[in-house]
């Protein structure tokens, strides 16, 4: 696979197929509803719905939240609702990736569906704290861990999903 | 190689003759479902690539059910778009507000989804139809707006943890109190990427309604798909609903399961989930005195004619206790009229409960009974997260409707029969 900017739809991109930025830590079961409560999903604007991304459990994740920015939890990450919003506001609130241990499954499909990043890696997600630095390469899996000086090897995107996100999500791809 | 009930309707969805747990498949798709609240965003990303036609105007249900009768400006807008856009493109299956109902109480009802079909619907429970003994799964809106345009859909095929059911609920015990029993047990990602498949004797002296609540909450537990092997009642449900043919699938006899698990239903306890998680299960004597608020009874998990008939049952001729709002939704104009000519509606408000229009309202904390901070609901919905029903310090526990209208009589959480 070609590096460059292979999500182009955010605020950000990932050069060289890398992410790299302090993460936001969280734990177990960051449901949809804690991402993007249901009281704001009269908006479908990412940009409206990621001025409340997280408020729940976190309400100053959206002042501290940088462009480039690594979200990190461990199991479950994403269970509950299907909504999009949910994805779309983390994306939309300059976050570059998400690494945890374990993902939902709507959440997973709807992530790879609109070019968010997203990482299955247990090592990580247990070792990674906040405020840490961290380097994602999404060609090889590999995380690096610059403030702990550590390297975490996650699965790669198998290339059904990389089609997916290279083609710039699911319905441009079907498109080509 | 032996398959699953999931795997084989994949398999002839797909066009293969055979799947197995992991192969990423493209399947062919009988229903493709949205609300006001998904199909917007599913609209934006359909007209955003350039579709202006879809492809079948008889297999798209959208279904405006969340924030309707609509609680706000933005949200009258959504449903405006989605409302232009289904007159537009000639969606048959377009449901507002006066014909209406939650969704998934109202597509089996309506016979829009029937055994052996593959449906996707950008809501997380349409898990529901599993009950049906069809493969039914939720997504996101831009998997409805590709399934919209072409038909079709990506899976990965899943592995299966089996739940065989033997024995009899005992009275005033319902499905609900079986799924959160098996919610607690394996936790709410115990079935995560897997189906759960139900059978086993016990499934004959479980009512459709039953298998439809317990279907419902398979997303709980983290599961693609919950489903049901298909017997004879769930043909006689069909029997008056579904007009065309419909395919029986069941799994091979050697099918591979992950994990089974048997259940002996005559067993199960009323059972509560207390917050912030489906899995923090305790059956009613465990429950202690917990004060509530709210009373919830409605939703997709349970606002069915049984719901609402176990739940007149316990409130009849009693009162709503002091300081404790009951709210009564029927999840569809079919089961709300019927409750009327059964006489539910006047118990109802006789004890003091508002009864209102269908409406998915406060089970998301959307509106139609939004929490304070510091109250708490008993609710026959299907989630408990923080925030879920209103203020972020509410509380939500879930239990079925016969614990619910016990609930609203004393005041606090309880049993049937405490008040009988």
């Amino acid at each position: 696979m070609k590096g460059g900017h292979i999500f182009p739809t955010g605020k950000w991109s990932i050069i060289n197929m890398k992410a790299f930025g302090k993460v936001h830590k969280y734990g177990d079961n960051v449901d949809t509803d804690v991402i993007i409560p249901a009281r704001y999903l009269n908006s479908a604007d990412p940009k409206e719905l990621a001025t409340h991304c997280m408020e729940d459990i976190d309400k100053d994740f959206v002042n501290n939240v940088k462009d480039g920015d690594i979200m990190v939890a461990v199991q479950n990450f994403g269970c509950g609702s299907s909504r999009e919003h949910a994805p779309l506001s983390i994306k939309a609130s300059g976050i570059s990736c998400v690494i945890a241990s374990t993902f939902a499954r709507i959440f997973y499909r709807n992530a790879i569906n609109i070019g968010l990043p997203i990482l299955e890696c247990a090592e990580a997600a247990e070792k990674i704290e906040s405020g840490d630095e961290v380097e994602v390469d999404f060609d090889t899996g590999i995380i690096t861990n610059k403030t702990k000086n550590q390297t975490y090897q996650a699965q790669p995107f198998p290339d059904f999903m990389k089609d997916i996100i290279n083609a710039g999500g699911l319905l441009k791809s079907l498109k080509k | 190689m032996a398959m699953t009930m999931t795997q084989k309707i994949l398999a002839a969805h797909a066009g293969l003759d055979k799947v197995e747990a992991g192969q990423l498949i493209r399947c062919k798709l009988d229903m493709v479902l949205g609300n006001d609240v998904t199909t917007p965003v599913a609209i934006n990303e359909f007209e955003k690539a350039g579709f202006n036609s879809v492809f079948d105007t008889e297999k798209i249900s959208m279904v405006m059910d969340h924030f309707t009768p609509n609680k706000d400006i933005k949200s009258a807008a959504h449903t405006k778009q989605c409302r232009d856009f289904a007159s537009n493109l000639k969606i048959k299956n377009y449901f507002d507000v006066g014909d209406m109902g939650i969704e998934h109480a109202l597509l089996p009802e309506k016979g829009l989804v029937a055994s052996g079909e593959c449906v996707i619907g950008a809501d997380s429970h349409t898990c529901t139809y599993g009950a049906l003994g069809a493969f039914s799964t939720g997504v996101g809106s831009t998997d409805m707006a590709a399934g919209m345009a072409t038909g079709e859909a990506w899976f990965k095929v899943p592995s299966a943890i089996k739940f065989n059911l033997t024995g009899k609920l005992n009275e005033y015990v319902m499905g609900k109190d079986v799924i959160l029993h098996i919610i607690g047990m394996i936790g709410v990602d115990g079935a995560l990427y897997k189906s759960m498949e139900f059978s086993g004797e016990g499934l004959k002296n479980l009512s459709m309604d039953d298998r439809l609540s317990m279907a419902n909450m398979a997303i709980e537990a983290g599961a693609k798909n919950g489903i049901f092997a298909v017997d004879e009642i769930t043909k006689a449900y069909q029997a008056d609903k579904v007009n065309r043919e419909y395919t029986v699938y069941e799994a091979d006899p050697d099918a591979p399961y992950d994990a089974v698990y048997d259940i002996d239903l005559s067993t199960i306890k009323p059972t509560v989930a207390f917050p912030h998680l489906p899995e923090n299960t305790k059956t009613i004597d465990e429950a202690g005195e917990v004060k509530i608020d709210q009373v919830v009874i409605g939703s997709c998990t349970n606002g069915r004619m049984e719901d609402l008939e176990m739940a007149a049952s316990i409130i009849k001729g009693k009162k709503v206790h002091e300081g404790v709002r009951c709210i009564v939704i029927p999840a569809t104009q079919k089961i709300y009229l019927e409750a009327m000519k059964k006489g539910l509606l006047e118990i109802f408000i006789n004890a003091g409960c508002a009864v209102s229009t269908p409406t998915c309202g406060p089970c998301l904390g959307g509106h139609m009974g939004i929490l304070a901070k510091g109250e708490r609901a008993v609710a026959t919905t299907n989630r408990n997260f923080v925030g879920r029903m209103g203020h972020p310090e509410s509380e939500v526990y879930l239990a079925s409707p016969a614990v619910a209208a016990a609930s609203a009589i004393t005041g606090k959480i309880s049993g049937p029969k405490e008040v009988l």
